[in-house]
């Protein structure tokens, strides 16, 4: 293993430091927590919070601000942060307006956060939750904890956050979330496994000249596993399987995202958008936004996924315009 | 009978032998899962044995819920909510003093929370036996070794092994090996009248 980094254990700690005083003006760390909150908080608005593991950066402490999250709560690498933590977060933003919690469909993430909207609900707050599921590489949940929350996640915030801002009330947003995230589903591929620090060796060996569909952001297996190919062979695999499971017909809406994976460059990622676009218009889809970069990461995993959002309303595209200031959305 | 005092050293001796197995935790974690179940189950022991140093307790019933403030503080992930919600539930009968309704409590308290039933390849599988076995009067190390074994053969549905389908077949589930050492611990301690 080769990384920078000092004792893996502080690695959290440091980062959060790190994190602290890069973005101090717009972002503030909850004292003796691992929870980044905005700093200029706007009072009468639902408050949004989400957070899991460490290792997705720039999720989820670079969606915190304006027009998006109003607190991430900060997990060990990999590990679903905890009720005590998750419930400061929630303390701390909450304004009297409610707060909902967005989380990614994992075991241990979808207990803690449980845990600690039952907290805050026994202290008075009113608390409420979307759990995004947007990983179609799973494709049974009956033998299965459920499709997991993947890069999709992002878009959630986007939408959800403009909507907060514009002054939905909790059930509303929680409405709008479930229906949102009905219309979101992410697959991905892997040619290289993350390294968690802790542990010093890749989460599972790919051959170099290999890949791996499917494969989870915390390197859960995928579903097949093959010699490499082309941008253009891989992006006919993956819309293939989000064909299959939005079932679109010509001139349905839908946004675009490709999410690089942490060591893949944003020029493969273009690469790969590009060969997206051909077989997009090939399908006659109206594409009404994209968007590149990596934003959903899994520590240094080379590999990208591909998003699709079924645009069934209008507003949730206005949503996804409006302005946001966080340090991670990009342009 | 379960005691104040003897409920500090089961629990503290279980501390001990999860610190001493934290590789081995790992090392099955990551076969079938992702390689922390013993660095998440250390940190949350070493905060339970911090506060048991730090306090004095009155009754079982405290040490069951600061044990469960500690775990579900500190170890995170999926066994963080399943751990402390066993301990709380455990907190909830203490004063009836009865190991066998405290430790069925507990199991229902990670029944209810991970929404997971026997032969799903959990820590369900060890706490089930174990119970039943205790409300038998005839808890042995070789029934807790041979729950351990018995999830080797299934296949997991619930958390994250159960992403792995066929492949978790053959591998004992972490979260079973960590409960079986709670039940070692309780084995080493006076608490089971014989
Ligand atoms: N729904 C569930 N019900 C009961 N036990 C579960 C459930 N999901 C996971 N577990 C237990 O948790 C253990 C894994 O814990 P750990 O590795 O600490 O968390 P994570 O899976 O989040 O990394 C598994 O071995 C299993 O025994
Ligand atoms: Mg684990």
């Amino acid at each position: 293993m080769k990384k920078i980094i000092n004792d893996p254990s502080h690695l959290l700690e440091e980062m959060l430091a790190g994190i602290d005083y890069a973005h101090g003006d717009k972002l503030e760390r909850i004292k003796d927590t691992n929870v980044i909150v905005r700093k200029n908080k706007r009072q009468g608005k639902v408050s949004l919070v989400s957070g899991g593991g460490s290792g997705h950066e720039p999720s989820h402490a670079g969606f915190v601000g304006e027009g998006m999250l109003d607190a991430a709560v900060c997990g060990e690498v990999f590990t679903s942060p905890t009720p005590d933590q998750i419930l400061a977060a929630i303390k701390a933003v909450d304004s009297g307006s409610g707060v909902l919690l967005i989380v990614k469909n994992y075991t241990g993430d979808v207990m803690n956060f449980e845990m600690a909207l039952e907290l805050a609900e026994m202290e008075g707050i009113e608390v409420d939750q979307v759990i995004v599921d947007d990983d179609i590489a799973v494709e049974d949940s009956t033998y299965t904890a459920g499709r997991r929350g993947v890069a999709g996640t992002v878009i959630v915030h986007k939408i959800l956050g403009a909507a907060a801002e514009q002054g939905l009330s909790l059930l509303e947003l929680k409405e709008l979330g479930d229906k949102l995230v009905e219309q979101i589903k992410t697959i991905g591929v892997a040619i290289h496994a993350a390294t968690v620090p802790e542990v010093g060796k890749p989460g599972f060996e790919l051959a170099d000249d290999e890949l791996e569909y499917g494969v989870g952001i915390h390197s859960e297996p995928g579903y097949r596993r093959e010699s490499i190919k082309s941008s253009r062979e891989i992006a006919e695999e993956l819309i293939s399987k989000l064909k299959q499971e939005f079932n679109w017909q010509s001139n349905e809406r839908f946004g675009v995202f490709v999410n690089g994976l942490g060591a893949t460059p944003l020029m493969e990622q273009y690469v790969f958008l590009n060969d997206v676009k051909q077989l997009i218009e090939a399908e006659n889809l109206q594409i009404e936004f994209k968007k590149v970069g990596s934003l959903m990461t899994s520590i240094d995993m080379a590999g990208l996924s591909l998003t699709f959002v079924k645009l069934t309303e209008q507003e949730w595209l206005d949503y996804y315009h409006a302005p946001v200031q966080v340090t991670s959305w990009g342009g | 009978m379960l005691t104040t005092e003897n409920t500090v050293q089961w629990l503290t001796k279980f501390g001990e032998i999860i610190s001493m197995n934290k590789a081995y935790l790992n090392e099955l974690d990551s076969r079938i899962g992702d390689g922390d179940h013993g660095s998440n189950m250390v940190r949350g022991v070493e905060a339970m044995l911090a506060q048991f140093e730090a306090m004095e307790f009155n009754h079982a019933k405290d040490v069951f819920k600061v044990t469960a403030m500690a775990l579900l503080s500190k170890i995170g992930g999926a066994s963080g909510p399943l751990y402390g919600s066993a301990f709380m539930e455990m907190a909830k009968v203490a004063e009836t003093n009865d190991l066998v309704t405290i430790l069925t409590a507990g199991l229902n308290g990670i029944k209810k929370r991970g929404k997971a039933e026997v032969n799903e390849k959990t820590m369900i599988d060890v706490w089930e036996p174990v119970c039943q076995a205790l409300a038998e009067n005839n808890l042995t190390k070789s029934i807790i070794d041979q729950a351990v074994q018995a999830t080797k053969p299934l296949k997991a549905t619930k958390g994250r092994a159960s992403y792995l389908g066929e492949r978790s077949i053959g591998e004992i589930d972490p979260g079973a090996m960590s409960s079986a050492y709670l039940f070692e611990a309780l084995l080493a301690g006076e608490l089971i009248d014989g």
